[in-house]
């Protein structure tokens, strides 16, 4: 019997049974469609969170200082003092791997605006900041090295802080706001960015040349962080390893001594980040291929029933010339045909449901090829693989026998 | 002298039934020639079945030989055995055994599926040339459920003569009818014999059918009681016509 035939006689002995052979579909379609949409939201997730932590700058490389002991005492990092322009110097000429380098410090205060107030963050930094964390100007310019040197009274603003400064509609460009008592000439707006990862408001912040913050407000001469940026995100574990050196020489600290300092990137908390939603994935996965498996149980218990419904057709057919393996390949072909089907069906509602959680939820979603391909092949496997034992049964069935049952 | 169909030798067919050993047929020789109308009687558990099963390359004797169209089946594995049911033997049961909810051609067309030297388009134009020998060219399309049981055999009979077998084997092919129908189907079969020259064996317990075969063949307890010619031979077409009509 040729392939086509055997194709026909399985397709028209499941549309015998419509709405069983759909039943039975059914198993497969939710399994498969399950993969698909659990793996897209597993993997959108996974994404929306990389794609956040990379619009800060995936090459972003932190130095903080780090506690260390004074006289067996612990002392916190962030009120150590040890980063100072000496080292952003060093790592100017020294950080091959790194293209910017930006110092940084902060205060929280009260910015007023007339009869208006907010409380928000102040953060002095070089004009080069922008470029590692991938700020950009919505108006206005940046400051320049000029008011770094002069440490002018500028700043960039962010959105939040405007719609609390200002009145809608009023333009903040050239306006004068206080920091606390210090007056700032507003020159550019910052791009708004959303929440972060970890829901901080990142446009509730004032950003103004180092100097400015470090010699008007603080009175210090020690940075709080280094900003810088690998040359891209390939060398961050490179860039991370100099920048370690280059401190390590600045701070003059022998061999034996630990480092004065922590060096952070965004790797670290993407990787984090990732294992988290890549166990997620996994666990929605695993729950999604149960239920792949018991729909293919499914098939096997109802080509089960079908075998024994035909066991007058099975010994007919043995009896005007089918050998046992034409017996075999036709119950075969009826289960992978059901499971194929089910499959090509939970594709397309796997991709619609998908669309939808979309659509309607917002939720960043990504179809992934491979969870297609490997839901659909699994599924046509499962076919094979529980049709395999009803069909044996079928082929090895006493024709006199068969065609005798009632 | 015509050809032979099939020889049977001292066939013996034994079944073991717990620790006792059932001898179904106890010796078993006769030949069947081209062209005959053979039926096979017997009360129940008389071999008929058995006898019946080997005939139609279902099983194997326990001893004897049978050789059907001088090929010796014993020899034959499960697959050559399905391969010969399929050239040389055309089925047909008491209970029609039709696929449901399938056509009448597409039922007919059934066991060329399994020959694969047969093209689709051949045997679609063979299907509905045997369903116009059973004269019903114009049910192509009916589903058994839509046919009467003696429109059910003739579906049945098409689908047997589809393959061009050298013999027709029918297991009490009138059972389920009335006498009406059983003689209408008699009347198909004994066409088949004289104008198609087909080689018949008609297992039966009904005396009645067998008048209309050109011999019978009496079984009783696994032996042949008696073998016999019939010198005159029933035209079922005649006693369908003699067949008192119905009131209604």
């Amino acid at each position: 019997m040729n392939i086509l035939n055997l194709f026909q006689m399985a397709f028209r002995a499941l549309a015998r049974n419509k709405l069983r052979t759909f039943l039975t579909m059914l198993g497969i379609i939710i399994g498969v469609a399950a993969v698909i949409a659990m793996v897209a939201i597993g993997q959108g997730s996974k994404q929306s969170i990389h794609d956040q932590l990379s619009s800060m700058g995936s090459n972003m490389i932190i130095v903080l200082p780090s506690s260390n002991i004074n006289g067996g005492v612990k002392i916190a990092g962030t009120s150590f003092q040890s980063l100072t322009v000496k080292d952003i110097d060093a790592l100017q000429k020294k950080g091959s791997y790194i293209t910017d380098v930006s110092p940084s410090v902060s205060t929280k205060g009260q910015a007023i605006n007339g009869a208006l107030n907010w409380p928000t963050t102040i953060q002095g930094v070089y004009p080069s900041f922008l470029n590692i964390r991938k700020l950009t100007l919505r108006d206005g310019i940046p400051f320049s090295d000029n008011d770094l040197l002069s440490s002018a009274k500028v700043c960039l603003i962010g959105q939040t802080v405007i719609d609390n400064l200002f009145a809608k509609g009023e333009n903040p460009i050239g306006k004068v706001i206080r920091f606390g008592n210090i007056p700032f000439q507003i020159i550019g707006i910052l791009d708004p960015k959303g929440n972060n990862a970890f829901g901080q408001d990142q446009d509730d912040i004032l950003i103004a040349p180092c100097t400015t913050v470090q010699n008007r407000i603080l009175a210090s001469i020690y940075y709080q962080n280094i900003f810088a940026s690998a040359i891209n995100e390939a060398s961050t574990d490179s860039a991370t390893a100099q920048v370690t050196a280059i401190l390590r020489e600045s701070h003059r600290l022998k061999p034996a001594d630990e480092d004065d300092f922590r060096v952070r990137t965004q790797e670290e908390l993407i990787k984090t980040l990732s294992s988290t939603t890549g166990l997620l994935t996994i666990l929605l996965t695993v729950i999604a291929g149960i239920s792949l498996v018991i729909g293919g149980i499914g098939i096997m218990n109802i080509m089960y029933v079908s075998v024994t419904e035909r066991t007058r057709e099975i010994g007919l057919r043995m009896a005007i010339g089918a050998r046992g393996r034409d017996i075999l390949q036709q119950f075969l072909i009826e289960a992978v045909l059901i499971s194929i089907t089910g499959g090509l069906i939970g594709v397309s509602v796997g991709i619609l449901s998908t669309t939808l959680v979309t659509y309607f939820l917002k939720w960043p979603t990504i179809i992934s090829q491979s969870s297609v391909v490997v839901s659909f092949a699994v599924c046509a496997v499962t076919g094979i693989f529980f049709g395999y034992y009803p069909a044996l049964k079928a082929s090895k069935l006493d024709p006199i026998d068969a065609l005798r049952y009632e | 002298m015509s050809k032979k169909i099939l020889s049977i030798t001292d066939l013996k067919r034994e079944f073991a039934m717990g620790s006792e050993i059932v001898h179904a047929l106890r010796g078993v020789t006769f030949e069947v020639e081209e062209g005959e109308f053979l039926t096979i009687m017997g009360a129940s558990g008389s071999g008929k079945t058995t006898l019946l099963n080997i005939l139609g390359c279902l099983d194997k004797p326990t001893s004897g030989t049978y050789l059907l169209d001088n090929i010796d089946i014993s020899k034959l594995t499960k697959d050559e055995l399905a391969e010969l049911r399929n050239h040389k033997i055309g089925f047909v049961f008491q209970s029609y055994n039709l696929l449901p909810r399938t056509s009448a051609l597409e039922n007919v067309e059934l066991p060329l599926l399994y020959n694969n030297t047969i093209s689709n388009k051949d045997r679609r134009e063979r299907a509905i040339h045997a369903l116009e020998a059973v004269n019903l060219a114009d049910r192509q399309h009916h589903t058994p459920v839509q046919l009467s049981g003696g429109q059910q055999q003739r579906v049945a009979i098409a689908r047997a003569l589809i393959n061009e077998p050298i013999m027709i084997l029918a297991d009490e092919a009138t059972g389920n009818l009335d006498t009406r129908t059983s003689y209408e189907i008699m009347t198909l079969m004994q066409e088949l014999n004289t104008k198609q020259k087909k080689t018949i064996v008609f297992v039966t317990h009904e005396p009645d059918i067998a008048v209309f075969s050109s011999r019978t063949i009496q079984l009783q307890d696994g032996k042949i009681q008696f073998d016999k010619l019939n010198q005159n031979i029933h035209s079922a077409k005649q006693s369908l016509a003699d067949l008192p009509i119905n009131e209604e």
